[in-house]
């Protein structure tokens, strides 16, 4: 049965004029702009680059604004943005070795060519509210330095001149495309990264704390994190060759985990990686904590039937479009599906009445 | 990659700056430069998206990243010459600029539109590069070994 509702309209966008309302808050507190928010709200705009899986700072900016500071919301938006733009086409892989850092740190090595590099980090921060923000915020220029000439080599390398990290298999195969084929699994290494690099960060940091504490252990240190600037390369082919069509801010995290060897392979380290828009290194470093829980088939380890290691319960479960979308349908009007259910239980219920004064009867 | 000539790699350099210039930049330098905005397009401005890949462990196989923004144009000038233009975001006057400069960049103007445009976007681009590598390097950790006792 069928039943067409009708009559929400004049609610809807009574409703819709009152979000607006709400939205734009005390008319007496100036507005913020777009700029404002892609200039001060940075790690929410990265963050809604990141799983609206979408590099563009204005639009992200835009989406939180609109989402009222929702950022599921927000990327929301961006999602359904994306999906309206043609698709030009596909870059060359970025060289992340190449990388213009604002920040590289290694937690395995004191001294590596390049060196330890803060950038601007809230580690060493003490965490107290400044209460100097809540009045004008006026800020001291930062302190310049001399940059040291020469690339800053990943620190993956030293340990791969040795033998003693797996090496990754350089290949130029098309990978797989989440955006436009549907998730089937087993997937593949490229699939697993590509899910995780949207994925939900709430979901993947859970996902990477559970392997830490004892879920699929398998000892991550991190041999490097970057974050900086990379020029993004695209072939024009009405051109024949290559040309930077842009930069992206990236975070990069290499995880070298302990490996005691296994059927197949050797004692060695292993690799979990985590490359991520934006300065996102929480999500970073969460991502190549989970690739590496994943990585257990290709590498001979035990299934320790931990949910880290349960590609189908990460994969699917990742994406926070996917999950709110299930989840807040329940709250739409399922009025018929109810009735039928109330009709169900008022059944069984006389049923079982009648059997008990049936029993009483006997 | 298949090699470029020098001719190849100097067009893949401004094009690339042009790529990467902050929205609204290339307008004003070009209509300062008296430019006059192109009407003859083999394609006019429009806006996509490009899949960024990355690869596994920074250096292993490819796989897909996330989209970014970019705006493209095509345009022939009428004594012939086709120019490109790529830029990243959604700004289709940017990318407009863009093609029509990398057209004259193949014909007799080049050297006055180097001084005027691409000169200025390269100075530019250098110092924000610059200052944020000189930020960085003030947070450079200068490790100390602390000696104790004596010998």
């Amino acid at each position: 049965m069928y039943v067409a509702v009708k009559g929400g309209e004049r609610a809807i966008d009574n409703a819709h004029a009152w979000l607006a309302e709400e939205r734009r808050g005390d008319p007496a507190v100036p507005e913020l702009s777009v700029a404002q928010i892609r200039e001060q709200m940075t790690l929410a705009v990265n963050r809604v680059m990141a799983e609206g899986s979408l590099f563009d700072p204005d639009l992200a900016a835009l989406a939180i604004k609109q989402g009222r500071g929702d950022l599921i919301e927000a990327i929301f938006l961006i999602r359904a943005y994306r999906t309206t733009l043609p698709r030009f086409g596909a870059t060359l892989p970025v060289e992340t070795g190449a990388m213009a850092c604002d920040r590289r740190i290694s937690a395995t090595f004191k001294d590596l060519p390049g060196g330890q590099v803060l950038g601007p980090t809230f580690d060493y921060t003490h965490r107290l509210l400044d209460f100097r923000l809540a009045a004008d915020g006026g800020v001291d220029p930062a302190p310049r330095g001399a940059p040291a000439a020469g690339s800053v080599p990943h620190v993956s390398d030293f340990l791969n001149r040795e033998g003693l990290i797996q090496a990754e298999p350089v290949t130029d195969e098309v990978p797989p495309d989440l955006t436009r084929d549907p998730l089937e699994l087993p997937a593949s290494r490229a699939l697993r990264l590509q899910s995780l690099t949207r994925g939900d960060e709430g979901f993947v940091l859970g996902m990477a704390y559970s392997t830490q504490r004892g879920y699929a252990r398998n000892h991550a240190f991190v041999g490097e994190l970057r974050i900086g600037t990379c020029s993004v390369e695209m072939e024009i082919p009405e051109l024949g060759f290559a040309i930077d069509i842009g930069e992206v801010t990236l975070t990069e995290c290499e995880t070298v985990n302990q490996f005691k060897g296994s059927k197949t392979e050797p004692p060695q380290f292993t690799r979990g990686y985590g490359l991520v828009f934006g300065q996102t290194e929480r999500k970073a470093i969460s991502m190549a904590l989970v690739d590496r829980a994943l990585r257990w088939r290709e590498l001979g380890e035990d299934d320790q039937g931990a949910p880290a290691q349960d590609e189908e319960f990460v994969l699917y479960h990742c994406d926070n479009i996917q999950a709110t979308g299930f989840l807040e349908h329940i709250k739409l009007p399922h009025y018929v599906d109810f009735q039928s259910e109330l009709e169900l239980v008022r059944k069984l219920r006389r049923e079982a009445g009648a059997e008990a004064r049936q029993d009483a009867a006997e | 990659m298949t090699e470029i000539s020098s001719d190849q790699s100097a067009r893949k350099d401004w094009m690339s700056l042009m790529a990467k210039t902050p929205p609204g930049r290339l307008a004003d330098l070009c209509q300062q430069a008296g430019l006059d905005w192109p009407g003859d397009w083999l394609r006019p401005p429009e806006v996509g998206s490009v899949m960024v890949r990355g690869r596994m462990g920074g250096t292993g196989a490819p796989f897909n990243l996330g989209e970014m923004t970019v705006a493209r144009a095509s345009v022939r000038l009428p004594e012939g010459a086709v120019g490109h233009g790529y830029v990243q975001g959604r700004d289709r006057q940017a990318a407009g600029w863009a093609a029509l400069v990398d057209a004259l960049m193949q014909t007799g103007r080049a050297g006055a539109l180097r001084g005027a445009v691409l000169d200025p976007l390269a100075a530019e681009a250098t110092a924000r590069q610059t200052a944020r590598a000189e930020k960085a390097a003030a947070t450079k950790v200068e490790f100390f070994t602390l000696v104790r006792g004596e010998d």
